[in-house]
């Protein structure tokens, strides 16, 4: 073997190795019977578009979660004061806005609920959200926070799409509006992927498809398009509550990584000399 | 001064003598190749787990009620404790990857033949201590996946004939996965363990520059020597390898930090998503899996469906699965080639490495992946694939055509 065959293996075997990774990772998390808005898929998770360093977005996400959330839900491996500082929020105004009850900056995030009682109003002690975004993905997050619906067979009216028959009420309803799972007419493909037409008019045909969501008009205190910002903002609060120092780390990782190239390269100048003895 | 400090030594200890042995008058064969890098980045992830191990122990809390969160506080509240934490997770998955390159490395130029028996054996010593550090060790943050994999893998030993429930009741120290044995993963995990590798890796070193390094042709340097008795086909180790080396490990090093910065789950690979959760013994998750590197074993006891001899299918995936790690050891008495290299053997030899390789590596996708009828029948295929590379070989390499062998190393 020469040594391009022999590099050749090398890589061919890595490749393969991580090519049989790439398609596990892609039999991932999915999103129960959500369905996309153009009706063509079912149960992908819509993508959330957050960024760890939009500050405002991560102070709005906080402001929702401390009124919302926290009744149920909480943050208990996150202290209040490590909440204010990397958001930037002065300390005295997360105190007074953000702090319910007798807690303290430095405490961690608790909830005053007893997780007995919790489990008989709802079936289930709500979970600690800490790290749910690491556990199910920020796309998961956003997707089942938008998709609530009314549903009269369930205890507490409404049912999601991601998460069936979840114990969770719909806390943000008055802000969303009333969502219902409507059905819609939409386009019928055909199995190349073109839309059907009627043969003699020429007409796009149409097929009636069932489990879409659709707020009721004016119900809502914000319009669709705020409802869904709030909650990519509270999407990325809570990835930004997984993985708090994403934006250090990343910024220490890019200047190891400047050192190590710059030692590398020194290291391969070095060796260079030294290999020339060997000739 | 030096010279006078350095007498003072060897009076009383053999330091130029190690160096020089070890180091600067060790023969390296001169056609080294990429793959025997593997070896010194092992010792240079053994010693970043090592280093980042003993910092995580600072704040760890080996208790079921206190380790899931112990965790998070070293993530959250204790200084650049994340960087601790990652360097770790990052440096199992790099273990494992570089372990099997070597090993991959050993079986392709015939490493393990004579005179090199003892050495492929200590080996494949450090790589079943590896095995169980990872096991041990991807407990101890009690997160659900860390939980249900130990009751899946402790489960096995319940298969037992006979002894198995009291044997598995004595392991676990108690009648469920609990704090107790919890406990006694983590003495292993930092005790132990760690102190026997340790051992063994030294110990592995010392039999390979007892008997010197093989090379891709697997021809003898020291047939031919100079004047001064050095084996012509070689360099001192020190300076020339060394260089090299330092070179390798910052190419490495790129690669790991970048990981460990900025994909430290690595795609749920080096942290699986599950253990994101807090072990709950009521709350068996979905799909359990083990981390990447047992995925070929996991999917060799999954293809056991059936019961033979009165032996429970479970009982009998447990065999195959610790007679899947445990096979290599047999290698050096399992080849009869005359050569030592894939360079030089048959095309059976050579249709054998390559259908093992395909093996290791589909049943590893086997093995992370939930099983369906037609993947089990995969796996049982693929099973037998694995084994046959190994079992086979007393007969396709003793009646194999091989090349000749040339006297010297080849270059380029």
């Amino acid at each position: 073997m020469n040594k391009k065959s022999r590099i050749l293996t090398f890589v061919v075997i890595i490749a393969a190795s991580l090519g049989s990774l790439k398609v596990h990772a892609a039999a991932g998390a999915a999103c129960g019977s959500f369905l996309s808005e153009d009706g063509l898929t079912k149960g992908e998770c819509k993508e959330a578009y957050i960024n760890a360093k939009d500050k405002a977005s991560l102070q709005r996400g906080a402001q929702v979660y401390m009124n919302y959330c926290l009744g149920c839900h909480s943050l208990k491996y996150a202290r209040y004061k490590k909440v204010a500082e990397d958001l930037e929020i002065p300390l005295s105004m997360f105190q007074e806005n953000l702090i319910f009850g007798d807690q303290k900056m430095g405490d961690l995030i608790q909830v005053g609920m007893d997780p007995k009682e919790a489990k008989e109003w709802f079936g289930n002690a709500p979970p600690d959200l800490t790290l749910e975004a690491g556990l199910r993905g920020p796309d998961w997050i956003y997707t089942y926070l938008t998709s609530f619906y009314i549903d009269e067979s369930r205890p507490l009216g409404v049912n999601n799409k991601v998460y069936e028959n979840v114990g969770m009420p719909h806390v943000l309803i008055d802000m969303q509006g009333t969502p219902r799972s409507v059905c819609k007419q939409i386009p019928s493909f055909a199995d190349n992927g073109g839309i059907k037409q009627d043969p003699l008019t020429g007409e796009q045909l149409t097929e009636e498809k069932c489990g879409f969501l659709q707020v009721d008009n004016g119900t809502g205190e914000m319009s669709l398009e705020q409802f869904d910002n709030t909650m990519l903002d509270l999407t990325n609060f809570l990835a930004y509550m997984t993985d708090p120092l994403k934006v250090e780390r990343e910024t220490i990782g890019t200047y190891v990584l400047l050192y190590l190239f710059i030692f590398t390269m020194l290291s391969y100048l070095l060796y260079r000399e030294f290999k020339k003895d060997l000739h | 001064m030096v010279t006078k400090l350095m007498n003072w030594f060897d009076d009383r200890l053999p330091l130029t003598a190690t160096i020089e042995r070890h180091l600067t008058k060790y023969p390296a064969p001169i056609n080294m190749n990429i793959w025997y890098l593997a070896g010194v980045l092992l010792v240079v992830v053994l010693v970043i787990q090592l280093a980042s191990g003993i910092w995580l122990l600072m704040n760890y809390e080996p208790t079921a009620e206190g380790a899931f969160a112990s965790i998070q506080y070293i993530m959250r509240d204790v200084k650049y404790g994340y960087i601790i934490r990652y360097m770790h997770t990052t440096g199992a998955s790099a273990f494992f990857a570089l372990i099997f390159l070597h090993m991959f490395r050993g079986m392709m130029y015939g490493s393990y033949q004579k005179p090199r028996e003892l050495l492929w054996v200590l080996g494949w010593i450090t790589y079943f201590l590896l095995c169980a550090l990872g096991f041990t060790g991807y407990v101890l943050p009690w997160g659900q996946m860390s939980f249900w994999a130990a009751q899946v893998i402790m489960s096995l030993f319940g298969s037992i004939p006979y002894i198995g429930e009291d044997l598995l009741t004595w392991i676990r120290g108690d009648y469920l996965i609990s704090g107790i044995t919890l406990n006694r993963l983590f003495a292993f995990h930092v005790v132990l363990l760690p102190l026997a590798l340790i051992a063994v890796v030294f110990v592995h070193i010392l039999a390979l520059h007892e008997v010197g390094s093989n090379n891709p042709d697997g021809v003898d340097v020291k047939k031919f020597k100079d004047a001064d008795g050095v084996p012509l086909d070689t360099k001192p180790f020190f300076p020339y390898d060394v260089m090299h080396d330092l070179y390798a490990i910052g190419v490495f090093l790129i690669f790991f930090v970048a990981i460990m910065f900025f994909y430290p789950d690595g795609g749920g690979y080096v942290i699986e998503y599950v253990n994101y959760e807090a072990a709950d013994n009521l709350k068996t998750p979905e799909h359990i899996v083990p981390s990447w590197y047992y995925t070929p074993y996991y999917a060799m006891l999954r293809a056991v469906t059936f019961p033979l001899f009165g032996l429970t299918a479970k009982f009998l995936g447990f065999v195959v699965m610790a007679a899947g790690i445990a096979i290599f050891v047999a290698l050096p008495w399992l080849d009869r080639s005359p050569v030592k290299s894939i360079k030089y053997k048959g095309i059976y030899s050579k249709f054998f490495l390559a259908l093992f390789v395909v093996s290791f590596l589909v049943l590893g996708y086997l093995g992370a992946v939930p099983s369906t009828p037609a993947r089990t029948i995969a796996a049982q295929i693929f099973t037998v694939c694995y084994f046959a590379y190994f079992l086979l070989m007393p007969i396709y390499s003793k009646y194999e055509t091989c090349k000749p062998v040339p006297d010297r190393v080849q270059l380029g």
